[in-house]
């Protein structure tokens, strides 16, 4: 595939509730902030816009469509959307430039989930026959998930703390962070469980918030004379959406992904896992095969703030950015969509 | 810069009042349901996958071989609720759970009404409630018990 | 149902599945700044500070340009006609008695069009270019919402050329 240049990339504070803001005014700042590190004036300037969203969080039909205005999309513009997080409008901006008919795009995601009750909605994400009419939560099916892990001894309760504590850690150094702060794995399982086997840290939080990403082909990002980080392999994989026909506490799919992105290419000095769960980022963290020399979600990860339908596309950017600062040569970058890790993607990340 | 406005709020609920077909395989299960049974299908593999699946998981094969089953099985993950929601069947705190129907090889999700959660445990026996009345629905099976 | 009677059931072919999602909808600071005045029996759009277009009802972004809009400005309550249609049907939970008019009403000095009620004159009458002003409901009916403008009722003005309605006229 042709190298793919990650120009800029920008993200809002995670917060639990936007209160005021519409879409478009999640959007238009980091939009706005994107473009001009870029030195763009409008999505005119890119040759492909795709957003990811889900316009089943706030309620409102075709918010995707409003959001638009933040664009500046007249004359009109080649524009797409994935009902997803927006880690899949970069994977469809990728093939879109693979294939040769763009050499640059815009993406966005954003999610304002505050409105609706966020783990009620995902549940009408699954089978609408068999499950969906059950009410099945997000956090109930990650609690499934987890028993199981405790139970086939893969985990401990304890290092599912550890990975709060770490995640919380380093958040300290991230200013977009929701959740942050010095705590113990002691002071962690001393807190009574929300939905055994789940702690309410061990959940992700809701967030609402936006991000936004550039990207080009390596010639056009030389062109703009700006730093870039280059995407080197990227690849999702999904799984059965009956949850017994799946073993839980692996993730074959994300196996899969990270193989086809070749992850094991070479040594990874960072990866940013999409892990809503603790328990989730032990999985993930095995699944792409990494080591204790690899530095696991040194943003936090989503368990410091989980922006829907952008915290993927802001894994990848979060790598993307400490490359281009310097701070590493190569990363991976991991984001999930559904229940339990039932959808996965793996994008790998390398210095120009 | 337009001074802030006072945040306008509303609530309010989105239905989607669909109907859906069922397809021959889901409506055997269905059906089965409404008389009290429970049904699975043969996968590829000769296992036998509750609710039953149209196509194998794994080699994309169409499935048409029902097996009967009893309405009994063990409970192979869980979570406890210590807090329904609005939208939970049960008002009172209760398990969701991994239940393999006894014959069956894969496992459902449903919930069970143990009454508290010292009483839960992997690899509990438990049982089918069936709901008062029956149309051919998941929720026929009101939930599981201990057995 | 006995046991007798479900025998004789069909097999099941379909579901009734309705879902029920409750949400707490909050409007965006522009749509909330406009209400807001609405409230006061006032008409508040916002202009685009690349374009100088004047958008109302705003949503705080010039879509054409895709840059914030801040500025305020006040509108005056006449508008002319740049679209309509006569509604025949009844709409389920609508007060309305059918036939009636709604119409596409570019404000003075504003570049787009909003959706209103057109009425105090034959249906047949309603025109493109039609010179129309806001009748408000009384002053204690007023609430954040549109409807404190009962309707548009025409006024006596020559009309306006369609090719320049909207269209924006150097202040
Ligand atoms: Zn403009």
């Amino acid at each position: 595939m042709r190298d793919i240049a990650i120009v800029s990339f920008v993200q809002s504070d995670c917060v639990r509730d936007a209160g005021a803001r519409n879409e478009v005014e999640l959007i238009m700042p980091v939009v706005r902030k994107v473009l001009d590190n870029v030195g763009l004036e409008s999505a005119q300037n890119v040759d492909f816009t795709c957003s990811g969203s889900c316009d089943y969080l706030q309620g409102a039909a075709f918010a995707f469509v409003l959001g638009v205005d933040a664009l500046g999309a007249v004359p009109p513009i080649k524009e797409s959307h994935v009902e997803m997080d927006a880690a899949w409008a970069l994977y469809e901006a990728v093939l879109k430039i693979q294939s040769g008919q763009a050499e640059s795009a815009l993406l966005y995601g954003f999610g304002k989930s505050s409105p609706g009750e966020l783990p009620i909605v995902l549940s009408q994400q699954l089978d609408p026959y068999y499950l969906a009419p059950l009410w099945l939560d997000t956090v109930s099916s990650a609690a499934l998930q987890a028993r199981a892990m405790l139970d086939s001894g893969e985990i401990t309760e304890r290092e599912m703390a550890e990975v709060v504590a770490r995640s919380r850690k380093n958040a300290k150094s991230n200013p977009h962070a929701q959740l942050k702060g010095d705590v113990s794995a002691d002071e962690l399982l001393n807190e009574p469980t929300y939905l055994s086997p789940l702690r309410k840290h061990d959940c992700c939080p809701v967030s609402d918030g936006a991000c936004a990403m550039v990207i080009a082909t390596v010639e056009q990002a030389k062109k703009w004379g700006k730093p870039y980080a280059v995407l080197k392999g990227i690849d999702h994989r999904i799984e059965s959406a009956h949850f017994g026909a799946r073993d839980l506490t692996k993730s074959p799919s994300t196996e899969a992904a990270a193989k086809a992105a070749g992850v094991a290419n070479g040594p990874i000095d960072i990866a940013e896992i999409y892990a809503p769960f603790s328990h989730q980022e032990i999985i993930l963290k095995k699944a792409l095969g990494l080591g204790d020399d690899t530095v696991i979600n040194p943003s936090g990860g989503v368990l410091a703030g989980n922006l829907m339908m952008a915290s993927g596309l802001s894994r990848i950017g979060e790598v993307a950015m400490r490359i281009i600062n310097g701070e590493c040569k190569r990363g991976v970058a991991h984001a999930t969509s559904g229940h339990a890790l039932q959808q996965n993607l793996v994008a790998v990340l390398e210095g120009a | 810069m337009s001074a802030q406005a006072e945040v306008l709020q509303q609530a309010f609920t989105l239905g989607f009042t669909y109907t859906r077909t069922t397809g021959l395989v889901v409506g055997r299960f269905l059906t089965a349901l409404r008389d009290r049974k429970i049904v699975g299908i043969k996968g590829s593999d000769g296992k036998v996958i509750v609710p039953p699946m149209e196509y194998d998981p794994v080699t994309a094969e169409a499935l048409s071989e029902f097996v009967d089953l009893p309405d009994t099985g063990v409970v192979k993950t869980w979570a406890w609720v210590k807090h329904p929601r609005g939208k939970h069947h049960l008002d009172k705190p209760f398990a969701w759970a991994q239940i393999q129907i006894d014959g069956s090889d894969i496992p459902m999700i449903h919930m069970v009404d143990a009454g508290d959660e010292s009483k839960m445990s992997t690899g509990m026996k438990v049982k089918v409630r069936w709901a008062e009345e029956t149309k051919g629905f998941i929720t026929d099976i009101a939930c599981f018990e201990p057995a | 149902m006995s046991d007798a009677n479900k025998e004789a059931l069909e097999p099941i072919t379909g579901i009734e599945s309705p879902v029920y999602l409750d949400y707490n909808f909050t409007a965006g600071q522009a749509t909330a700044r406009f209400l807001t005045k609405v409230k006061e029996g006032k008409l508040v759009g916002q202009r685009c500070p690349s374009c100088r277009n004047v958008y109302i009802p705003p949503r705080g972004a010039c879509a054409a340009c895709g840059v914030a809009t801040n500025e305020e400005v006040e509108l005056p309550h006449k508008a002319t006609v740049q679209s309509f249609t006569i509604v025949y049907i009844p709409i389920p939970g609508n007060p309305i008695k059918p036939p009636y008019v709604i119409a596409n009403l570019v404000v003075d000095g504003a570049n787009i069009s909003f959706l209103h009620l057109l009425s105090e004159c034959k249906n047949e009458d309603v025109r493109i270019g039609m010179r129309v002003e806001a009748k408000w409901k009384d002053p204690s009916e007023w609430g954040f919402a549109m409807e404190n403008i009962q309707y548009f009722a025409p006024i006596d003005e020559p009309d306006v050329p369609a090719e320049e309605i909207g269209r924006l006229k150097d202040a």
